[in-house]
């Protein structure tokens, strides 16, 4: 029978499927942070239990660490009291456990969905899982990747297993050439407005076609990146030469006869000729254009020359209420168009969108720009890696030139729990991957985009389509 | 864990869809390290509002909570489960849960309860007309009774079931599979040398 990529990756990872139970599932990779992991180490202290395979396990801080500048002393000053505490038990828990940790401001700390991957450690083929539920973003090597409780975090510390209903298969094809502007958030925006966020509920994405085959890895973990946002757990992408030349000579990379046996495997993961999968969608990237959402979960998104949806047409009351509700929080009215809406606040971050190679689209577009007037622009790097990258290719003085913020690595506005945040009732374009009420801060409105579309609407003020400046640089810089 | 008894309790409904868990308990209170400091954090933005639910005195007594489609969604923070009981919640019930936040509950004896369209508007009614009548949940025959004697069935997987009304918990449960794991881990050793190179 031929098998799915994540068929592959199951079978070779359950280690007893007793009957009347779920499937107990082997766990290569356990990344752990702050602030999931607090009350499962608890629990093994309470039980007297250590962590099974502490080298299997790495631990980083993201969540509730701010993003603010270095003191003299070369530290990143941590005010909260509460995060302070909170930082200090991750500290105590790695070394009671022997569990490696990267520590705020250190070489290699950073959001833990961008150290896995940059390090190295994310692998094709690998079970990976974190209580954090863009985990989702590893599936971009074709490996199974999802986010799990704290209770689970427990079970992962203590047995390196976890029990697992198996989920069901779902394929989203995109075909095509993305348009100059548009890039994979536009693709993975589109798919949830599409889908609905619950839409791929218990089901396991993995995206294919020659629009996904044709994007770089780190466009690809955007796309697998908000998965969750569709509802499922994981999203894969099966993994090809591009996923191997990224990994290629990272730190912990295999090396030598380990990496041509590794590659050889992973050349045998993806689904074979005529796997079936439970559900599919088609999408065609040719005809996408920038999205952005005007509600309040992502999967209120529409192109961004479209108009606020009327609550009006709904025929579902449910639905209907839950539209009337997200516009009377963004103070949108149905029919309005978003472009041309005023904007306060600029995010160029997160998990989703602070790679390497989103910092050079946001700078290559903000390069002799300036961010307008009474706008507040952050460009907050996703690790101390992409930090020092960006420096050494002076990206960060094309940020702090153009009036915008340029910050340490961590989770910072995505989530509003380590100080910077919206403040009640501004508009922010946010490259981040949520727009849930309060979300970025307390009152605060966001409208989920690319950072083409944030940077443009930073220069401008307002929310801005970014194939009209795309178009106008193309003008400036054709020989005349 | 204590194994889950049946219960009769009366209804807050929130029949809202895709609450995430976000709003059930905002990111700036999951700087706590236990489980027990969070029925404060629990809607607390939605509790500014006066004529929210959780404020109308109507439903002061409530201890499960009617929500709509796709309840849960979101943040995989195991703090939303923990918040709820900490709020006095035993049980949600709706058309549907994001899968995350179903799992949560279920290992926090929060049950989740998925029901029809029709049985979720009937207990929506009945919350409306009779804030104070109480319903009665019973899992060992997965079933929700309505004060007319009304009855429907609900869905849960045979094991979370199991642990649930005999209070085993998963972590004990998984304990016991050491040798299958060490045997996994031997035919396996390419799998756990990740971090050791
Ligand atoms: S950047 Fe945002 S979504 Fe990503 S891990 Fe941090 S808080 Fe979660």
């Amino acid at each position: 029978m031929p098998k799915t990529l994540f068929e592959k990756i199951w079978d070779a990872h359950v280690v007893s499927h007793p009957p009347n139970s779920p499937a107990v599932l082997y766990v290569d990779l356990h990344l752990v942070h702050e602030v999931t992991s607090p009350q499962a180490f608890t629990e093994l202290r309470q039980r007297g239990i250590k962590a099974r395979r502490p080298l299997q396990t790495i631990a980083t801080m993201d969540h509730s660490t701010p993003t603010t500048p270095r003191g003299a002393d070369g530290l990143i000053p941590v005010t909260d009291a509460m995060a302070v505490t909170q930082l200090k038990t991750l500290v105590d828990n790695c070394n009671d456990h022997g569990i490696p940790v990267f520590e705020l401001g250190t070489e290699k700390q950073g959001i833990v969905h961008v150290i896995g991957p940059e390090l190295g450690l994310t692998q094709p083929g690998m079970t990976i899982v974190c209580g954090d539920s863009h985990t989702s973003t590893h599936g971009a090597f074709g490996a199974l990747a999802f986010g799990i409780g704290t209770s689970e975090v427990a079970h992962v510390l203590a047995t390196q297993t976890l029990l697992q209903n198996k989920p069901s298969t779902y394929e989203i094809r995109v075909d095509g050439q993305l348009q100059e502007g548009v890039t994979a958030k536009d693709i993975i925006l589109a798919v949830i407005a599409n889908i609905g966020i619950g839409g791929g509920t218990g089901h396991v994405f993995e995206y294919t076609g020659s629009a996904i085959r044709s994007l770089s890895m780190e466009a690809r973990m955007t796309i697998c990146n908000m998965s969750i946002e569709g509802g499922a757990r994981a999203g894969l992408i099966a993994p090809d030469e591009t996923t191997f030349d990224y990994i290629q000579g990272r730190p912990h990379a295999p090396q030598g006869a380990d990496w041509d046996k590794a590659v050889a495997y992973w050349r045998t993961l993806p689904s074979d000729e005529g796997a079936i999968y439970d559900k599919q969608l088609i999408l065609d990237a040719n005809t996408l254009a920038p999205m952005i959402t005007y509600g309040t979960n992502p999967g209120m998104g529409m192109s961004i020359t479209e108009r606020v949806p009327d609550p009006k047409q709904i025929s579902d009351n449910s639905q209907k209420m839950a539209l009337d509700k997200a516009l009377a929080y963004m103070d949108l009215q149905p029919g309005q168009p978003l472009l041309g809406h005023k904007v306060d606040v600029v995010f160029v971050g997160s998990c989703t969108n602070s790679r390497i190679s989103d910092l050079r689209q946001a700078a290559e577009m903000i390069k002799g720009h300036r961010v307008a007037e009474g706008v507040r622009m952050l460009v907050v790097p996703g690790s101390q890696t992409v930090k020092r990258q960006a420096e050494a290719e002076g990206l960060h003085k094309v940020f702090v030139e153009a009036g915008a913020e340029w910050r340490e690595a961590g989770c910072s506005m995505c989530i509003a729990m380590n100080g910077d945040q919206l403040q009640p009732g501004q508009y922010a374009v946010s490259t981040s991957n949520r727009n849930f009420e309060g979300r970025q801060g307390r009152g605060g409105r966001t409208f989920l985009a690319s950072p083409l579309t944030a940077v443009a609407s930073a220069i401008n003020g307002v929310v801005t389509d970014p194939r009209t400046m795309v178009a106008e640089r193309a003008y400036e810089v054709s020989p005349a | 864990m204590e194994p889950l008894k049946p219960f009769s309790a009366s209804l807050v409904p929130l029949p809202i869809e895709n609450i995430d868990t976000d709003q059930i308990i905002p990111a700036r209170y999951l700087k706590v390290t236990d489980k027990n400091s969070l029925a404060e954090g629990c809607f607390t933005d939605w509790r500014q509002d006066p004529d929210f639910v959780l404020n109308n005195p109507r439903y002061q007594n409530g201890h499960i909570l009617v929500a709509g489609h796709n309840f849960g969604c979101g943040s995989s923070r195991e703090h939303a489960p923990w918040a709820l009981k900490a709020y006095g919640f035993r049980a949600v019930i709706s058309t549907y849960f994001a899968d995350i936040f179903r799992n949560n509950s279920l290992k926090n004896g929060l049950l989740p309860i998925v029901v029809d369209a029709e049985t979720h508007q009937a207990l929506l009614d009945l919350a409306e007309e009779a804030p104070e009548a109480e319903i009665h949940i019973d899992l060992a025959s997965q079933t929700v009774t309505l004060p007319n004697g009304q009855k429907a069935s609900f869905p849960i997987d045979p094991f979370s079931k199991t642990c649930l009304l005999e209070g085993i918990d998963e972590l004990g449960y998984l304990m016991k599979q050491t040798p299958e794991i060490e045997a996994f881990e031997v035919s396996h050793p390419a799998r756990v040398q990740t971090l050791q190179s």
